[in-house]
């Protein structure tokens, strides 16, 4: 890689070790991936649930975060992707004092970089929504492919460790997203139907994304009849991420860009109600007992906040079946002041803010509590949860809140 | 004779071990029971299998970000893959492998699911962008 004076001081540690780390991380990276040189980068969003870092992770935080702080500190704006514990509701989920003891180390060292501490992956809808052809270190594929698609943004997914190594040198390498040879079009489908709810909206990324099965593939998607809602497109986006690693979508008209093909579009793969339904009768498990109901995986909106709150009004949760709400701290600061938190945990539902279920221990959650069944209108935690000792059903909000009232799959 | 397939330059160190093949995808969050050190996704084509100190020859790699992190605390409790092959993997892959310092290739001249067989036993140079198939695994299925 081509180094600027500045980057090859930083590789010889004359701006300090975390630098010098960041840089010789960025640097194996990008040579791997052909970068001819770096990026200037606007923000670094770090995902570091304490259920990935491990311990081992930790410690590496807190080595780093134990130099100097000239030589820590992030040189662009950071915020985090939701963490592994909220400390208000983690003994009622039945996690440990030791998994709160290692998240509050985490945040220890993160803060210690001057890290903002936004436990987020909907920061494209609550924090500040990024610009047409802004470079960014974004550490969640469902930001990521939200960003890239509908403000024409440009990111590749930034683990946690490359966000932190952006974060600190303020720059990453350029390759993939950032590149416009690689946001040309790869596959093409055309929409018959439309799908009606966020659940479907998931299970067509779903769709799409196993279809597509590569980051290197860049779909274009027809035929959709309406401006979709934010939340519908990022239920879309982060399906799509999950089922087939895709980074970046374009749905002309709608979309910040364009994508073009190389040459002749291919022949388009059509997509309609029978293939939406299928979809979502594979994980069918009509009469099942149920043990937890999730409505997370991305973080819930405010007005899917309010949804949610709707369908519990006036309704009581199964004793034998647990409801959980993972929203942002920014969120739940508005839905307590707006009364939706109190409507919600009225029905015997739990409100958690800054975590979003699958990032928080999920195998030890099912181990606690003896769940298995899990119910969710989110095709992305559909996708995740199965390796983590789960049976996942994907029903619509509504069908999920009334199952949850019946303690059974309805 | 060794068989030598040529791949894109990689990360990691060189290492020698035997290969555990699949065409599927790979995400150590979506797939592995990580304390246990097995696929523990049903309906991965390796479910059941324990990975670690194998030489793991899978597709392209899942969605999620976990993996960056996941492999450096893996091999920090010492059950992790000895390395990782593929056909083609995403940023997340190659990031996890620079942190934790675990042996990655791809980028091959053919499927390297096909080319290489479960069992066989390899030596994975990603400096020089090479794995050598040191021993065959002539029957071709379980070794």
């Amino acid at each position: 890689m081509r180094l600027t004076d500045e980057e090859k001081a930083m590789l010889a540690g004359e701006l300090g070790e975390p630098r010098r780390w960041a840089i010789a991380h960025q640097i194996a990276v990008g040579e791997f991936f052909d970068a001819a040189d770096f990026v200037p980068v606007s923000q670094a969003h770090i995902m570091a649930d304490t259920e990935s870092l491990g311990e081992a992770g930790t410690r590496f935080f807190e080595s780093l975060a134990a130099a100097p702080e000239a030589d820590r500190r992030v040189r662009v704006p950071t915020i985090t992707d939701p963490r592994g514990v909220d400390f208000a509701v983690y003994r009622r989920l039945g996690q440990t004092p030791a998994m709160a003891a290692l998240e509050t180390r985490a945040i220890t060292a993160l803060r210690a970089f001057g890290v903002l501490m936004t436990d987020t992956c909907i920061n494209y809808q609550t924090i500040m929504a990024s610009i047409r052809g802004d470079h960014l270190a974004y550490g969640d594929t469902g930001v990521v492919i939200y960003s890239n698609s509908m403000f024409g943004a440009r990111s590749n997914f930034e683990g946690g460790p490359s966000a932190l190594a952006a974060a600190l040198t303020g720059r990453t390498p350029r390759y993939g997203y950032h590149l416009d040879a690689c946001r040309r079009g790869t596959k093409r489908f055309r929409l018959t139907a439309t799908p009606g709810d966020l659940t479907e909206w998931g299970a067509l990324g779903g769709i799409i994304g196993a279809t597509c099965g590569s980051y290197w593939e860049v779909p274009v998607i027809e035929g959709v009849e309406a401006i979709p809602a934010s939340d519908a497109l990022k239920h879309f986006g982060t399906a799509l991420a999950s089922f087939g690693s895709v980074a970046l979508f374009s749905m002309p008209g709608i979309t910040a860009e364009e994508a073009v093909f190389d040459g002749r579009p291919p022949a388009a793969i059509e997509i309609g109600r029978s293939d939406i339904e299928a979809f979502l009768a594979r994980y069918a498990a009509l009469g099942d007992k149920l043990d937890v109901v999730v409505f997370a995986a991305p973080q819930l909106s405010l007005f899917e906040m309010e949804a949610v709150a709707r369908a519990l009004d006036g309704r009581r949760v199964h004793p034998d079946t647990t409801v959980i709400v993972a929203t942002s701290p920014e969120i739940k600061h508005a839905a307590d002041r707006m009364g939706l938190t109190s409507r919600i945990e009225a029905a015997g539902a739990v409100v958690a803010q800054g975590i979003c279920f699958y990032q928080s221990y999920a195998r030890e959650l099912a181990e606690a509590n003896g769940w298995t069944r899990l119910m969710t209108n989110s095709a992305k935690l559909v996708n995740i949860i199965g390796g983590y000792g789960y049976q996942p059903t994907l029903a619509g909000l509504e069908r999920c809140v009334a199952s949850a009232v019946a303690g059974r799959v309805l | 004779m060794p068989i030598l397939l040529h791949c894109h330059k990689g990360i990691g160190p060189a290492v020698t071990g035997v290969a555990l093949v699949a065409a599927d995808n790979f995400s150590a969050r979506y797939d592995l029971d990580r304390i246990k050190g097995v696929f523990s996704r049903p309906t991965h084509k390796l479910a059941g299998q324990s990975y670690a100190g194998r030489i793991l020859v899978l597709d392209g790699a899942k969605g999620g970000v976990a993996t960056a992190w996941m492999l450096h605390d893996m091999a920090a409790r010492g059950v992790v893959p000895r390395a990782l092959i593929f056909n083609r993997v995403n940023p997340i892959l190659a990031q996890g492998a620079a942190f934790g310092g675990v042996a990655l290739v791809d980028r091959f001249d053919g499927d390297v699911t096909q080319l290489i067989r479960t069992g066989d036993v390899l030596r994975v140079d990603p400096a020089g962008g090479v794995v050598e198939i040191l021993n065959r695994n002539e029957r071709g299925i379980e070794a």
